[in-house]
């Protein structure tokens, strides 16, 4: 046996993280993981917290799906935005 | 505030039935009101790891039907008086759980319990997202190996899908609970490390429970591990998970078999 097989056969774990790395990323967008709903939470939490400091769950995302047309409905619950901007400035 | 914990996976025969039983055991040794169900419709084995299997005369399909009251086919366990288990049916199929049903009896427990805990069959059929669908929050019961984990993301995606917060735009909150982890293959580099896993699922850890002799012993005793030997390296390390649960901070460690010697992993906290 070769002192590079040895030198494989020791570090498996390694190439199990990356055949896992890639793998993960083709499923999550094949089963089109994101689903628009929490899609949508985290795109608006990150934009809210660049400027904001917001909870994570203080970010409510719902949709009412009707016939013809759905209803998204978004609700923030932001800390006293005042404070904050005399903060910043 | 009732809450209700799914114990999930993908993948089978990773822990997910030990882990229930540990962490009921040891979130109702801490005095809270628990209650396990098993969902495992079909292969019930809840009972057996908590050696109540003699003292079952209900199950969760009866309460379910409306043909029994909960207050019937639940078991008090016998060491620990805050330990109530709903078993699974072994004879009836799981097509008998009707989603309304399910929803009762998760209603009804919410009203009687702090914890409850929901003790998730493999897969991703239908009797895997019936476990999920009323939780609050989520156990992911991972191994430290490629199947496991793929299997851990496929459950990820179906708790931010199928799960009733999911689909009202709430979050779930989700932990991963690494299993049968041994620290001496990691370091040498043949097993995946607790660092790649979190990496590759970014979830919080609830905690990292070592590869033990003395989990095949709880069960060949019927007694959760955190009983049959709560000084053993798994028994520490659930109930460091249960207390995390609890909302407490708890250093993340793998402990290890020889008593008072912790490994310690890294000094951030776990969620
Ligand atoms: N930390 C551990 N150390 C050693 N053995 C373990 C550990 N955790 C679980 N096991 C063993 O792994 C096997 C499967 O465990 P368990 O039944 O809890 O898995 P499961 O996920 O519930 O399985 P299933 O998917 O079939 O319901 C059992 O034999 C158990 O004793
Ligand atoms: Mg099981």
């Amino acid at each position: 046996m070769s002192w590079s097989l040895l030198f494989k056969r020791r570090n498996s774990a390694p190439v199990a993280r990356e055949r896992l790395q890639i793998l993960l990323a083709h499923e999550r967008s094949a089963l089109g993981r994101s689903n628009l709903i929490s899609l949508l939470r985290e795109e608006i939490l990150s934009a809210i917290s660049r400027h904001v400091k917001v909870e994570p769950d203080k970010v409510q995302v719902k949709m009412d799906r009707g016939d013809a047309v759905s209803m998204l409905e978004i609700e923030v619950e932001i800390p006293n935005i005042a404070q904050d901007r005399a903060l910043a400035g | 505030m009732a809450n209700v914990v799914v114990v999930t996976s993908g993948k089978g025969g990773v822990g997910k039935t030990t882990s229930t039983a540990a962490l009921g055991a040891a979130l109702a040794q801490a005095g809270e009101n628990v209650a396990v169900v098993d969902f495992d419709v079909g292969l019930r084995n809840l009972d057996l790891m908590l050696g109540a299997e003699r003292r079952v005369v209900f199950d969760l399909i009866n309460v379910v039907q409306g043909v029994v009251r909960l207050q019937q086919a639940l078991i008090r366990d016998k060491r620990i008086d805050t330990l109530w288990l709903l078993p699974a049916s072994q004879t009836r199929d799981k097509d008998a759980l009707t989603d309304e049903g399910v929803a009762r009896v998760i209603a009804d427990l919410r009203t009687r319990f702090d914890w409850i805990l929901c003790d998730s069959p493999a897969g991703i059929e239908r009797g895997a997202t019936l476990a999920m669908r009323h939780a609050d929050g989520a156990i992911v019961v991972t191994n430290p190996e490629v199947s496991s984990v793929r299997d851990s993301d496929r459950i990820i995606g179906l708790l931010d899908a199928k799960t009733e917060k999911a689909e009202r735009g709430e979050r779930i909150a989700k932990h991963i609970l690494i299993t049968r982890f041994d620290p001496a293959r990691a370091n040498r580099g043949e097993m995946l490390s607790i660092a790649d896993v979190m990496e590759i699922l970014s979830l919080p850890l609830l905690g990292i429970i070592p590869e033990s002799e003395e989990v095949l012993r709880a069960s060949n005793l019927g007694a959760p591990v955190v009983l049959s030997n709560p000084g053993s390296a798994p028994s520490r390390a659930y109930a460091d998970a249960a207390r995390r649960l609890m909302g407490e901070n708890v250093d993340m460690t793998v402990p290890s078999e020889k008593r008072g010697l912790f490994t310690k992993l890294f000094g951030r906290r776990a969620a």
